[in-house]
């Protein structure tokens, strides 16, 4: 495996640029959704909800619908963004043939995903700040978290693309992974109310980690299984990265 | 360094600009690019010719390090590229077949991004980029969108945003492939006029007068290898003559015909129901032919000539 270089700002930087040229039609889309469900959860479903430890069904849905579309943010950047930049606009081809090398292009790639999970945590945070669901200056760590799942989920996503044969191929991601996962990891229902055999599955749903973490940073109540889940994010994170710079590397310099 | 003979007999050093040894490329059993050892020199325009899949594009992407080599090596611009790769792409511009230019940004961001990846300052871009506009005569499409542009205008932007880091050496993929004539000879007058600023060219091409228009020497690849390399006069000179005879002859005399050229010991090659002779100094042995002959023409030899005798007139893919 080649190491990145720090030229892969230059990616990021790209891509930044096109995003906020494209900020009318890309920014409504990314902050609305989360909100829609937020409300149509916490509030319409929340009032048929209660839950043991007397908590309002919105604050414990708020830092798991902040976790899900950071999932989602870096996911459809990396999948349907990546590919069509890769295949469609051939975008990589001419940046290869600059100073950059593929897996500088395959950071910029990864950092501006996580970079959308950032952004788009940051704003679901705000709202629900104003919504008053946020009770510790912890939850401020929910940013960094945010990055870092983004860095999880984008280098997924850019394994998964550097492996597709055709950008339908994102629908079976899309159905058979990333949903499963957003409703499995503990976001809308706590784990314990799954059984036995699908609360197993779900630890190992890279999405629980992180739900667990921002549910203990914003209600500001920390146990140390936390680092567990840090960890445990922080590693796939790694690996996946290492993994995607050596599969992009081979789908496109051949 | 290359030691070369100038036209008045004097050694003169070259610097090779671009330098292949025993250069292999191999698809898992096709060999692509078979032993190839190549020299483009300063300030040349240099055209590589040959048939689609006859690795062309394949030599051409291993010369830009966007693909390995199986065996083999590639000095550009002096450094070996398994190693120097990075400094070495920083002084190329590349001018893609396909267009790939970035349809989410405008014209000139096209070039100011472009000229980040270069790490070029911003307004050091913006400046060297609307010089450029207006090089290619595209200046009043500063920020439009990429597809308002039409395929000269495209392929005229490829070009410019190839010249964003003012390259020594500039790398063409069919450079003027579906332009119309006007801007076809519009492309072909603006490398002339690079060229003339000293910057080296590689071009790969199928387009056989734009090889003739504007290369200086060009090699013509068949089957992964180079089958020859010359100035484009003097493989027309070596391979077709200067003049080319086309007999057409009815199928019965056909044979008749063949026989009399084989006993004329002439160069000839059939295709159908035509002959064409070549290497005919006078006009005399065409007089002996006799009168079965449809029709008789001459015209000039070509390198398209040149070409389909080297590389054979069956397709290859």
């Amino acid at each position: 495996m080649k190491p990145f270089s720090w030229r892969f700002i230059r990616v990021w930087q790209r891509n930044r640029d096109v995003f906020f040229r494209l900020w009318r039609s890309e920014i409504p889309v990314m902050v609305a959704e989360p909100i829609i469900i937020l409300l149509a959860m916490g509030l319409g479903l929340g009032t048929y909800v209660g839950l043991v430890n007397g908590q309002s069904y919105i604050e414990f849905v708020a830092p798991g619908v902040i976790a899900g579309y950071a999932m989602f943010s870096a996911s459809f950047e990396c999948t349907y963004g990546t590919f069509i930049r890769m295949e469609y606009q051939r975008t990589y081809d001419a940046i290869i043939v600059t100073p950059l090398n593929i897996e500088d292009i395959t950071a910029g790639e990864i950092f501006w995903g996580a970079t959308r999970s950032l952004l788009t945590g940051s704003f679901i945070l705000a709202i629900a700040a104003a919504f008053q669901l946020v009770h510790s200056p912890w939850a401020l760590l929910i940013l960094p978290v945010s990055f870092l799942a983004g860095i999880m989920f984008s280098a997924i996503a850019v394994l998964y693309s550097s492996l597709a044969p055709s950008i339908s191929s994102f629908n079976y991601y899309f159905s058979l992974f990333i949903t499963p996962v957003f409703f499995f990891s503990g976001v809308f229902f706590p784990l314990s109310s799954f059984p036995e055999i699908v609360q197993k599955l779900s630890w190992i749903a890279p999405l629980t980690p992180v739900v667990q973490l921002n549910r203990a940073l914003i209600s500001g109540i920390l146990t140390t299984d936390l680092l567990l889940a840090l960890a445990y994010i922080i590693g796939l994170a790694i690996a996946f990265f290492a993994i995607s710079l050596k599969t992009m590397r081979r789908r496109l310099i051949v | 360094m290359l030691i070369a003979e100038d036209s008045g007999g004097y050694l003169v050093i070259l610097m090779a600009i671009i330098k292949t040894n025993n250069l292999t490329k191999k698809f898992r059993e096709l060999v692509a690019v078979d032993n190839v050892n190549l020299e483009v020199t300063k300030g040349e325009c240099f055209g590589l010719l040959g048939p689609n899949g006859d690795g062309k594009t394949s030599l051409l992407r291993m010369i830009i390090a966007a693909s390995p080599p199986t065996s083999g090596d590639i000095w550009v611009l002096g450094q070996n590229l398994r190693t120097d790769s990075r400094q070495v792409k920083a002084n190329l511009g590349v001018v893609p077949q396909l267009n790939n230019l970035d349809e989410d940004l405008t014209v000139i961001q096209n070039l100011v991004t472009f000229a980040r990846y270069f790490d070029l300052p911003k307004e050091e871009a913006k400046q060297r980029g609307r010089e450029l506009l207006s090089l290619f005569e595209l200046e009043n499409k500063h920020d439009s969108r990429i597809k308002e542009l039409s395929g000269g205008m495209k392929r005229r932007l490829l070009i410019a945003r190839g010249m964003i880091n003012q390259p020594q050496l500039l790398i063409l993929d069919e450079p003027t492939i579906g332009l119309d004539p006007q801007a076809k000879h519009l492309v072909w007058r603006k490398l002339a006029e690079l060229k003339s600023q000293g910057v080296t060219q590689l071009l790969c091409t199928h387009n056989m007068e734009e090889a003739a228009a504007i290369c200086d020497r060009v090699a013509i690849m068949h089957l992964g290898k180079i089958l020859s390399l010359d100035t484009p006069q003097k493989l027309v000179i070596r391979y077709v003559g200067k003049t080319v005879w086309v007999i057409e002859v009815t199928s019965e005399e056909k044979d008749n015909v063949k026989e009399k050229l084989k006993n004329l010991s002439l160069d000839f090659e059939v295709v159908d129901n035509r002959i064409h002779l070549f290497h005919i100094d006078s006009d005399e042995v065409i007089k002996d032919l006799g009168n079965s002959l449809i029709s008789l023409h001459r015209k000039p030899g070509t390198l398209e000539d040149v070409f389909l005798r080297l590389t054979g007139r069956t397709l290859i893919e």
